[in-house]
């Protein structure tokens, strides 16, 4: 048997291909997922003996603030691979998953005013849950902003992955800062270590919503990479090769 | 160490003969924020509550003003280059750098705040609270704010995206260096804000220079 070699995949030339094999089902399971999820929130999932029904929002507000704070250190983790190992995948990964991230944010902020106006009475409250999202979303900007603003694309990766790892500091302090000052946001209603104060019905819409997301992210991040990989990589022997490349110059 | 004592004295010397770049500085911090009474209106009540976060605000805007002539300088006329060139460690010249930075900007703010401060009408125990709170968190904007430094050098529009980075990275000093002297002036214990503080600028002196070094040495290749 022949030893798995975990760097194959970090060649463009391998990865491009096995990417593009992984994003149709990728975008399946986001659908399946996000299908069964949409629905047991919507129709099956009991209504709230507080909220109402405006607490279905919830479904889609919950799993994008996870996967804007999720996508930051998985972010981070690829920038400090790319500068560890100085592989250039790496770095791909890291700028291919900003966007999503910025969106989720946005996401997780609109959602949230939406949900907020009905329950609080105000559409944004400087509460530290809020301000620390809209921290993150500046963050993402910020790495987007310093990418695109230096032109050698060698030294924007490293550049903005370092930016990357100096920010992921503050994810931490997101996640806390709901003990440090805590304000009008109810307190996380799903933790791991108590019994979740939420429906089961609820709770299973909520996972399978989060599932969709995840499965979303990685389809459109990869799909990202890939494209990307082909404008860093056009002038290779490789991409050359390619059918959709030979089509193109046909 | 010799080599950073040695950074402090040339930059300090350099300040020195250069002395418009401090003064700058210092009157921007000035006539922004008594820009805010001409704003908000003179209602000695209102001034007062608001005055932490003003000042605040105004020292962060006026260290990020300085920040933008850090490294830049150095790195037009080639100096960069020899220093990362010289033997002893990149990351004891950027701390050099830091601390001559800190003490040309941050030190003459926490001396000019609680004068702004009495303008304000804070009391004196409050201004007490203000320098302190000061003293603590300009260093750390200087170590967060030289990694934003290093990482925009020779970039497009470099000082707007100098701000973009790392503004958002300073806001836990502002909360709880302004939230220390909103405790004081409520007559509350303002210890834990001091604590926090101290913790950022632990945290910052310790890490700062190394993302700062990696980052020259980035910025030189």
């Amino acid at each position: 048997m022949t030893r798995l070699n975990w760097f194959t995949f970090s060649s463009p030339a391998t990865f491009y291909p096995l990417a593009g094999k992984c994003i149709p089902w990728l975008w399946a399971i986001a659908a399946l997922f996000g299908l069964s999820g949409l629905f047991m929130g919507f129709f099956v999932a009991p209504t709230d003996a507080v909220q109402g029904e405006g607490y279905r929002i919830i479904f889609v507000h919950v799993p994008a603030s996870w996967m804007s704070m999720l996508i930051y250190v998985v972010m981070a983790g690829w920038a400090a691979a790319g500068l560890i190992f100085n592989t250039r995948l790496s770095y791909v990964m890291a700028q291919a998953l900003a966007p999503t991230g910025a969106l989720m944010a946005v996401l997780s902020l609109a959602t949230g005013s939406l949900w907020g106006k009905p329950m609080w009475g105000t559409w944004w409250i400087w509460d530290a849950r809020l301000t620390s999202e809209l921290i993150l979303l500046f963050l993402y900007l910020g790495y987007i902003g310093l990418h695109s603003s230096i032109d050698d694309t060698r030294r924007a990766d490293k550049a903005s992955a370092v930016l990357a790892l100096v920010g992921v500091v503050n994810v931490p302090i997101i996640y806390f800062s709901v003990k440090w000052w805590n304000t009008l946001h109810q307190g996380a209603s799903v933790s791991l270590t108590k019994s979740p104060s939420m429906a089961q019905t609820m709770l299973v819409a909520m996972l399978l919503m989060t599932f969709c997301f995840w499965a979303y992210s990685m389809a459109v991040a990869l799909q990202r990479a890939r494209a990307m990989v082909l404008e860093r990589e056009r002038y290779t022997d490789w991409a050359q090769q390619l059918p959709e490349i030979r089509r193109e110059q046909a | 160490m010799k080599a950073m004592w040695s950074i402090v004295q040339r930059d300090l010397s350099l300040a020195a003969r250069r002395r418009s770049d401090l003064l700058t500085l210092l009157f921007f911090f000035l006539v922004v924020s008594s820009l805010f009474p001409l704003g908000v209106g003179a209602d000695p009540q209102l001034l007062n509550k608001i005055a932490p976060g003003v000042i605040w605000v105004c020292a962060l805007l006026a260290t990020m003003l300085g920040l933008q002539r850090l490294f830049a300088p150095d790195l037009a006329d080639g100096s960069l280059e020899q220093m990362a060139l010289v033997p002893a460690p990149l990351v004891g010249l950027v701390t050099g750098k830091i601390l001559a930075h800190w003490v040309l900007c941050g030190l003459p703010l926490v001396v000019m705040a609680p004068l702004m401060g009495l303008l304000f009408g804070l009391p004196t125990h409050a201004l007490w609270m203000l320098a302190w709170s000061l003293l603590l968190g300009t260093p750390v904007l200087s170590c967060i704010g030289s990694i934003g430094a290093a990482l925009t050098l020779g970039v497009r529009q470099g000082g707007a995206m100098l701000s973009l980075l790392v503004l958002p990275l300073l806001i836990p000093v502002l909360i709880f260096g302004s939230g220390a002297v909103i405790a004081q002036l409520s007559g509350l214990e303002a210890d834990g804000y001091i604590s926090l503080l101290a913790a950022l600028l632990l945290l910052s002196l310790t890490f700062a220079p190394w993302a700062t070094a990696a980052a020259l040495k980035i910025a030189l290749e």
